[in-house]
């Protein structure tokens, strides 16, 4: 490089500087590494972020924070507890009673499972547990449900009591339908929608229909 | 109107096949460019094109006709490979739920609604439905049945639906595979000009169940004449779509052959709904005022079997 010949760096004046580029904001995660902190600090941060998402599903707004840190200890904790109160003690020989725990549990979770399946297969661009995470928690209106008729059973098992439950339970039904379409509508095709949501509410009707015929012994 | 349809290329097959199925059908050319958007959904043309869009099938299906060749060539261990059977709108699968319902005589299933697009969304959601529904039904018609009984204890009955879906699935997808067998068997004894993919029978059954869905819920009415009026006009409904369906592609093979196949089609369908009802549904009871219960066997007067 001919141009070049004549430049040069006299030896004494010395380089120097940062090599490192400085980061704009710095989370505060990357100062201290989570493992020294107590352990209180560590539940908190989870049930913290179970609660928020809990009260995202009680007020469906189109918020973003539930797909994006999506975790499954509440849909674990909900389908769980739902699991047990549709336990009705029916402990006698009739083979047809109500759902064994075990039956609730394969229902929601395979239910939930295929759901998202479904919805992948036919395009959609949520990810497998994102889609996990938004059904199991929009089944928090309906273990309100049950709560709620397992409530009303202990006063009283007649028509007035039906009548109520089934009040609660549509109104249930209807809320996690409208939370889970509200979530997970934006991600689908626009010529599919109608064929993601279906499966949805038969999901959500199946376990209303477990809740509503729930008798105790 | 009746001229030849003169598709680009590929359709000379499937124009042999409509013509062979279909004699007198009336075929319309088309020779406007294939571009029309994907939302068709209201199907804004002239009464008439509608006609010709539902004969030969809707533009999404000309694509994926032209592109034929290279539809399905994912390997079966890939994503990729399930999602072609899931490549329907909502409109195509209303469509094809309505062509199930109400058979236009003379018009195949496959060749009109299906058009080498088989989708396996039909077949499974409405047999689930259909195990739901006919789940709920059944507990519901006992629970009014035997509603005004001392001794009668309502029990939610979940067994059932377990045993409802072993039956519905079993129905929906090992007959079509029996079938599929012998048709390809007979294909390599007599040239059958008609020949179905697995995936085209899996979805004519499927679709062809929809129809069991209202006359399940239907059959919680307790008359005994009402329900076996609704069997026999759901049969006839989905049974007819089952026979045009599957007689081109025996008929031109030995004539006992031919009428034993579509019998059998028939007859499973008549077993499955015939069967759904004694299962699930308890037989409605005549009204008589109720005995003043014995000590010991008051139950068994009052249970008459039918």
């Amino acid at each position: 490089f001919p141009g070049l010949a004549d430049v040069s760096i006299s030896e004494d004046i010395p380089v120097e500087g940062e090599i490192t580029v400085p980061v704009g904001s710095r989370s505060p995660d990357e100062d201290y590494s989570t493992l020294d902190e107590p352990v209180r600090d560590t539940i908190m941060r989870d049930l913290k972020a179970v609660g928020k998402k809990f009260v995202h599903v009680m007020y469906p707004k189109k918020s973003s924070a539930l797909l994006r840190d999506w975790d499954l200890w509440g849909p674990l904790v909900l389908c769980v507890s739902l699991a047990l109160m549709l336990q009705g003690g029916s402990a006698d020989s009739k083979d047809d009673g109500g759902p064994q725990f075990a039956e609730v549990f394969v229902i929601i979770w395979f239910g939930a499972v295929v759901i998202t399946l479904n919805s992948k297969l036919l395009g959609g661009t949520i990810s497998f547990f994102q889609s996990l995470c938004v059904l199991g928690y929009c089944v928090l209106p309906l273990t309100v449900a049950m709560l709620v008729c397992r409530l009303v059973l202990l006063a009283g098992s007649g028509t007035v009591s039906f009548v109520i439950r089934l009040i609660v339970v549509v109104a249930m039904f209807g809320w996690s339908t409208l939370a889970s379409t509200a979530f997970l509508a934006d991600s689908q095709p626009p010529n599919r929608k109608a064929l993601v949501v279906y499966p949805i509410f038969l999901f959500y009707f199946v376990i209303s229909w477990m809740i509503l015929t729930f008798t105790p012994q | 109107v009746a001229s030849l349809v003169m598709y680009l290329f590929a359709e000379f097959d499937d124009a042999a096949n409509l013509l062979a199925a279909n004699p007198d059908a009336t075929t319309i050319s088309i020779d406007e460019p294939v571009e029309i958007p994907k939302n068709q959904h209201g199907r804004l043309q002239e009464p008439g094109r509608e006609e010709d869009d539902e004969l030969l099938g809707t533009n999404d299906s000309d694509k994926t006709e032209l592109l034929a060749g290279q539809k399905k060539s994912a390997p079966f261990w890939t994503f990729e490979y399930y999602q072609t059977f899931f490549d329907v709108d909502t409109y195509q699968v209303l469509d094809r739920i309505k062509g199930s319902v109400f058979p236009v005589p003379g018009k195949n299933f496959v060749r009109l609604y299906i058009r080498s697009n088989p989708d396996l969304y039909g077949p499974f959601w409405i047999c689930a439905t259909l195990v739901f529904t006919i789940a709920v039904s059944g507990n519901l018609s006992n629970f009014f049945i035997h509603l005004g009984k001392p001794t009668y204890h309502y029990v939610p009955e979940f067994r059932k639906v377990s045993i409802a879906a072993t039956t519905i699935y079993a129905y929906a997808w090992l007959v079509p595979l029996a079938l599929w067998g012998f048709l390809m068997w007979r294909n390599s004894k007599v040239m059958n000009i008609v020949s179905y993919s697995f995936l085209e029978i899996v979805c004519v059954y499927g679709y062809s169940l929809f129809i069991y869905i209202p006359t399940a819920i239907l059959w919680i009415i307790p008359q005994k004449v009402v329900r076996w009026v609704l069997v026999m006009f759901s049969l006839c409904l989905s049974g007819s779509v089952l026979v045009m369906t599957f007689w081109p592609a025996v008929r031109d093979d030995n004539r006992r052959i031919a009428l034993a196949t579509v019998g059998t089609v028939v007859l499973l369908h008549a077993l499955l709904a015939v069967g759904c009802l004694a299962y699930f549904f308890d037989a409605p009871e005549l009204d008589f005022p109720a005995p003043i219960i014995p000590a010991h066997n008051g139950t068994t007067v009052i249970t008459k079997s039918q």
